[in-house]
């Protein structure tokens, strides 16, 4: 079977958001068919046996996550849909969002017949205002043609969908802490257990599922389970976003079949390295993944072939730099945003992250030890696992395979008196500056 | 100062139909800090103040909330908030060449707000446009794939707009 695009496949058209543009093109088919014809138990065999795994970064296998949430019970239960997008690198659901909210909606009526809500949340992250008010449009659209509301697309069936705005956190995209942003509280993550499918948004059930995720639910049912799971490899099949930045030729979001090779997506669908320069170092699945070396680019974009290769496809969010990246720099950014962004909850993360900042500054200003090397290894093994979320992980990947791998850069940076950048700027410094980046 | 911040006729319709979307009240503090920052134009204390009588919630619950997020317009920004996305893609890309750029032309440094009080200049983290880097988010727009002439370009156009013509 030739593989098809489903999510960016008429991105280029005009009026591509629209539902008139989207029922011609057999859009909430497969939603009235859930609605109309489909057992709730079937949908979550279905979406098992097709075996989807969630797109935001972790995933886990969507119709088993389904299958957690309690059948018998009093209390409402919610689906929270993640659209926080916050992991740096990552820009795939905007475009969703943007170019085809009414995807999304379908997913969602799919997902909640599956489960039994009757409420979504769809939670964006506060800076989309132009893909949040698209989806607002979309949103109000449906409730005045009858696909969502009381007797959605004429079943029996009552579904609301509320889009929530975020408000400028990255751990708002961590599940617990996105509940926690719902409720309208600061957005702290919170122990698990209990899981949010047992006890999340309001203390009930709820699924929490990422925009792309949803997005293949419509597919899935119309080309049926066996289809889809032979698209790319057979443990995490599908079409996938990849999303591609930092110093390529053609940065942006393309639409292939899970396991593409790293190199092909880099070098056939982002145009290769910029300026014909060599690669140095790849990030392949957002921020908060180890560093590939150029020479451990051979490798599949798919969930197992980059857990062997020590990584992970995360979020796809693929960042590439090239031979001039001084590592200390990428270190120090990277360090600088989690820093920024640990809520504070936890000792490790919040101790930990400004460490890890501090120690990545004074070497690129040129204040380095040799023995910093070392100390950011034994601060990140007193981060990963110790902590409420995962955030502190999040942070020690990068930064301990950044320092390992990239050794010389650290070793000429702390021998040559601060970062390349650095020395450009302070020409007369030695080492020992006042004066921070 | 409190009594005399109100919301419109037409944000109060607004929350109120914001109250029916949530099972609880506090469910709807985020947005309704959306509807207090377009209706007073910021959120300093008074407007915190004020969210905190009208929902019935405690006003250090309010106060942690904003303070907790980066994206709330706070008291005593400009009138153009020129948050440049400084994290890796864009860094990669020429971030740290825009936030100088506007520091030269504006005379500002991040965080700081011009003495004309039109724009303030702050460095944040990823927007989620990578692709487009280096970007800038003024007030709700995305402003992508800027060169320095771009960046120039732009704080012309908003001049312009200001009607505060060319300093």
């Amino acid at each position: 079977m030739s593989f098809r695009k489903i999510f960016t496949q008429h991105i280029h058209e005009e009026k591509c958001h629209s539902l008139s543009f989207y029922q011609k093109n057999g859009g909430y088919e497969q939603a009235r068919k859930s609605l109309h014809d489909w057992q709730p138990d079937d949908l979550i065999e279905t979406v098992k046996a097709a075996n989807l795994r969630g797109r935001g970064g972790a995933g886990f296998p969507t119709g088993v996550k389904w299958g957690f949430v309690p059948k018998n019970t009093d209390k409402p239960k919610y689906l929270a849909v993640n659209a926080d997008e916050s992991e740096p690198g990552t820009f795939k659901d905007r475009l969703i969002m943007e170019k085809n909210p009414h995807l999304l909606l379908e997913g969602i009526i799919i997902c909640c017949k599956a489960v039994g809500i009757h409420h979504a949340y769809i939670y964006i992250r506060g800076e989309f205002v132009f893909a949040a008010n698209r989806l607002q449009n979309a949103i109000d659209r449906a409730y005045s043609e009858g696909i969502l509301g009381e007797n959605c697309l004429g079943s029996d069936f009552t579904l609301d969908v509320t889009l929530h705005r975020g408000a400028g956190a990255y751990i708002c995209g961590e599940e617990t802490g996105m509940l926690s942003s719902l409720e309208g509280d600061r957005g702290q993550p919170k122990l698990k257990p209990p899981f949010p499918a047992v006890e999340g948004l309001f203390g009930c059930p709820t699924v929490v599922n990422n925009v792309e995720t949803l997005a293949n639910l419509p597919y899935i049912l119309e080309i049926g389970a066996e289809a889809y799971g032979k698209i790319g490899p057979e443990k995490s099949p599908g079409p996938k976003l990849f999303c591609v930045s930092g110093h390529v030729e053609k940065p942006g979001v393309f639409e292939l079949p899970m396991g593409i090779s790293l190199r092909t997506l880099i070098d056939e669908h982002a145009g290769g390295v910029w300026k014909g320069r060599k690669l140095k170092a790849v990030i392949p699945g957002g921020s908060s993944a180890h560093v590939l070396r150029a020479d451990e680019c051979d490798v599949d974009m798919d969930i197992e072939s980059l857990a062997a290769a020590g990584t992970m496809l995360g979020s796809a969010g693929v960042i590439v730099m090239d031979e001039t990246t001084c590592m200390v720099d990428a270190l120090l950014n990277i360090m600088r945003f989690y820093h920024h962004e640990s809520c504070g909850q936890c000792t490790p993360c919040r101790e930990g992250t400004g460490w890890l900042e501090k120690i990545a500054h004074r070497i690129a200003i040129g204040e380095g030890r040799m023995e910093d090397m070392d100390l950011v290894t034994e601060v990140c093994d007193r981060m990963v696992g110790k902590t409420i979320c995962a955030l502190a992980d999040a942070a020690a990947f990068p930064a301990e395979s950044i320092v390992n791998k990239f050794r010389e850069d650290f070793v000429a940076a702390i021998e040559n008196g601060g970062s390349p950048a650095w020395i450009k700027r302070h020409p007369a410094s030695t080492g020992g500056a006042a004066t921070h980046v | 100062m409190t009594e005399t911040l109100a919301f419109s006729s037409e944000a109060m319709k607004k929350y109120e139909w914001l109250l029916t979307r949530y099972p609880t009240r506090q469910a709807a503090l985020l947005p309704t800090l959306r509807i207090a920052e377009s209706e007073f134009g910021e959120l300093g204390v008074p407007q915190m103040r004020y969210v905190a009588d009208l929902m019935e919630i405690p006003p250090a619950l309010v106060f942690g909330v904003v303070t907790f997020y980066t994206h709330y317009r706070r008291a005593g920004v400009g009138t153009y908030h020129l948050q440049v996305c400084s994290t890796l893609s864009c860094a990669l890309r020429g971030a740290g060449d825009v936030v100088q750029r506007i520091t030269e032309r504006l005379g500002i440094g991040t965080g700081e707000t011009s003495e004309c009080g039109l724009f303030t200049l702050s460095k944040v983290e990823c927007l989620g446009s990578c692709d487009t880097a280096p970007v800038i988010q003024c007030n709700d727009d995305y402003h992508e794939g800027l060169s320095l002439e771009d960046v120039d370009a732009l704080i012309q156009q908003l001049r312009d707009e200001a009607g505060k013509g060319s300093a």
